[in-house]
């Protein structure tokens, strides 16, 4: 017996508790069943890049931080690479170190609140969430040791950082890094063989890998689908190539690849840590950089490989005190337009799922 | 009004130990009106606590602990909190469906109680009938649920609606079908009976089936991993999405409400009911009530949810098979020895229950049972 169904439009955001921020998403729907969805976004836009073009190279840098909030190290890191590659700046070899320590620890604690979010999504009625809270926070306390802040921390500069890691910070790092392994193993216990979760998330939401090639994805998402690339191999920036870890990949490019590859990235992040912490020489922390940077006229695009994916900063100078242009490649928003492929056919519970193993952060879509 | 008459005056005459209640009808009938609905109320508020600081721990987080000692007012002060909200109603609801939702669902969560005995013999009404008249009484509140999601001329709360109208229509029929098996073994319908009967209790009679109601029992009054009709990730609060002040408490008084008449009934059907050493009887009721209810707490906090069509699926494929297979056994079982069962079954149907349910759960996933077309 077929019934005569008819689609339905529903509204899912901007306020909504699993669109991760003000995210909008206009989904049509036949009973349970996602025909179509359409991501409508701009409810967070600031104005990002046109401020930027009226601020000094060094007052960019708390903007910055509010793009991508939640692993605002690495914009901070991503930023200055760019500033540094325009003007031609050497950074000391400590800051170096300090930076992919900040980028790694800060790293750790996107995943965390990425695979919380995630197996929140999935129903997990909070636990999951706060236990991996629990341990973003000792990042968040050791971050605070060095920059004061907790979310929005500033801390690197152009040429180098803006203080030296005080000196209680190497012996909390250490402990940090020698109980964490411990933590990811329970969060592998707690769920990731639990059979409501397999089948959740097993096969659910593929992203092919010529899928996620052409839509441009990057990161976790670009890397369950099996493709190995990662910028700090491929493309290595500040010191990554003296390090060594692994990359890990998914094989089919379900919701579950995706949480996987980012559980497996923790532990090879502890790994780079803990090599950076062995070799970290003493020195300074700060190129003699001018107060007011004036770059040469010219143009740069300098690229890490933030928790999302690549982040990219293009800024272009008339050598004045502040940028002609700066533009920013935002991964939250490339890994984005793969969405209406991965979701159409499946169910609203899926929608919710597949969106949140995207893991995309709203500050960075709007800008 | 008749039955009831009589059937009081079975009760009294069953009672091992009467207890000295009130006399005369009316007088009975509204000393335990006052009880059950003093007893759902408070009950209500300890298992708010109790899930909120258990949900803290077991989350690594303190709980609610600023009001009151150990934050033991906490529920008072959602309760106020609640109830001093302003009641919104959307322009587009159907203002009368809307407004008799609450009232609709919350009334059989209450009617329960009537056949549960909280000790020998004190119950509003020993049924003869009473465990039919429970599974008939909670069907109700599904009632009320669908007239919140279709009232509310919200879409979320649509979904949710017909969410929880599809789930409890399929687990109504493993959640009987597991009840036939203890009222074969008891040899009664009424709770009382079924109480007395357990000189084993029966979750050790009918382990397969204790573990058949206990997920169906869930399933029904949206606990989770099936609590898909309310799930808040997806479709924000479900049925009540649009319902605020004193007619969301109804509903939150519902939730709770229902899930104490869930773990009553648990308590009433597998754990023996108030029947317990030392302990005065209504202590030991309450106790293994609320230890039902940790239960539930507990799997709230571990579990993902899972899919509508997977909950589908799984009363379909899983729980309906097993319940028809434990009600064959059991039937055997009474067939062979009518005098009682012996404790060696205890053992034989753990092994039963064992065996099915690795074999079925191999099955499921390996046969892709897991999913149906919805």
């Amino acid at each position: 017996m077929a019934l005569k169904t008819e689609p339905f439009v529903l509204n899912l955001g901007p306020v909504h508790p699993s669109t991760h921020g003000v995210f909008r998403m206009r989904a049509t729907l036949d009973g349970e069943v996602v025909v179509d969805i359409e991501p409508i976004f701009g409810y967070l836009h600031r104005g990002v890049e046109k401020l930027a073009e009226q601020r000094t190279y060094t007052g960019i840098i708390p903007l910055t931080d509010r793009l991508d909030y939640i692993s605002a190290m690495n914009n901070n890191f991503a930023y200055c690479l760019a500033v540094e590659k325009l003007a031609g700046i050497k950074v000391p070899e400590r800051a170096e170190y300090i930076r992919v320590i900040m980028a790694e620890l800060q790293r750790i604690a996107a995943f965390l609140i990425a695979v919380g979010a995630f197996l929140n999504d999935c129903g997990a009625y909070f636990t999951p969430f706060l236990y991996m809270f629990r341990e973003r926070e000792k990042i968040v306390d050791l971050f605070e040791m060095v920059s004061g802040q907790r979310l929005t921390y500033n801390y690197m500069r152009v040429g180098g950082v803006s203080q030296d890691l005080p000196e209680e910070f190497l012996p909390a790092l250490r402990k940090f890094v020698d109980e964490m392994p411990r933590f990811i193993d329970e969060y592998d216990r707690l769920l990731m063989q639990n059979e409501i979760l397999l089948a959740r998330a097993k096969g659910v939401g593929i992203l092919t890998k010529e899928q996620a090639i052409n839509a441009s994805a990057s990161g976790p998402v670009l890397r369950a689908s099996g493709v190995k690339w990662d910028i700090r191999k491929a493309d290595p920036y500040s010191i990554y190539d003296r390090f060594e870890f692994d990359i890990p990949t998914g094989t089919v490019g379900d919701c579950y690849d995706r949480y996987r590859v980012r559980v497996e990235e923790m532990r090879q992040s502890l790994r780079i840590i803990k090599q950076a912490m062995a070799q970290i020489p003493s020195g300074p922390v700060r190129a003699e950089v001018p107060h007011l940077i004036r770059p040469p006229v010219g143009e740069a695009y300098a690229r890490i490989e933030s928790p999302k994916g690549e982040l990219g900063f293009y800024l272009v100078s008339d050598n004045s005190i502040a940028p002609y242009r700066c533009h920013i490649r935002p991964p939250s928003l490339i890994n984005l337009t793969a969405l209406r492929e991965m979701v159409r056919g499946w169910k609203v519970a899926d929608l919710i799922i597949i969106f949140g193993s995207i893991d995309i952060t709203v500050g960075e879509i709007d800008r | 009004m008749m039955a009831l008459e009589t059937n009081i005056n079975n009760l009294v005459r069953l009672q091992a130990v009467p207890p000295d209640w009130p006399g005369g009808f009316w007088g009975h009938w509204v000393f335990f009106t006052v009880v059950i609905i003093g007893f759902v109320l408070t009950m209500v508020m300890g298992v708010i606590y109790i899930e909120r600081r258990g949900m803290g721990r077991m989350q690594s987080r303190l709980g609610p602990n600023r009001t009151g000692p150990f934050g033991l007012l906490q529920p008072v002060a959602d309760a106020i909190k609640v109830l001093l909200k302003e009641n919104i109603v959307p322009t587009a609801a159907d203002k009368l469906v809307h407004w008799l939702a609450p009232v609709v669902a919350f009334a059989p969560a209450l009617m329960i109680f009537a056949v549960i005995p909280f000790q020998n013999g004190a119950m509003l009404a020993d049924l003869n009938i009473g465990i039919l008249y429970v599974v008939a009484i909670s069907s109700v509140s599904t009632v009320g649920v669908f007239m919140a999601g279709w009232g509310s001329s919200n879409k979320y709360s649509l979904l949710g609606a017909m969410r929880n109208v599809a789930a409890v229509v399929s687990y109504e029929i493993p959640l009987v079908l597991a009840i036939v098996g203890v009222v074969l073994i008891a040899g009664s319908l009424s709770l009382n009976q079924i109480v007395l009967a357990q000189d084993i209790p029966f979750i050790l009679l009918q382990p397969l089936g204790f573990f058949l109601f206990f997920a169906a029992g869930c399933a029904e009054i949206n606990r989770s991993p099936f609590d898909l009709m309310e799930a808040d990730s997806e479709i924000v609060a479900g049925f009540h999405t649009e319902y605020s002040g004193m007619k969301f408490a109804m509903f939150y008084l519902v939730e709770y409400a229902e899930a104490i008449a869930i773990s009553a009934i648990i308590t009433t059907l597998f754990l023996s009911g108030w029947r317990g050493p030392l302990l005065p009887p209504w202590l030991w009721f309450i106790i293994k009530v609320l230890l039902v209810f940790f239960a539930m707490v507990w799997t709230r906090t571990t579990l993902p949810r899972i899919r509508i069509d997977q909950l589908m699926a799984f009363s379909w494929k899983f729980l309906l098979p097993l319940a028809v297979i434990n009600l064959l056994v059991t039937a055997l079982e009474v067939l062979a020895s009518p005098a009682g069962l012996p404790w060696v079954v205890v053992i034989i149907n753990l092994a039963i229950m064992a065996i099915l349910i690795l074999l079925w759960s191999k099955f499921f996933f390996k046969l892709g049972w897991g999913r149906i077309e919805v």
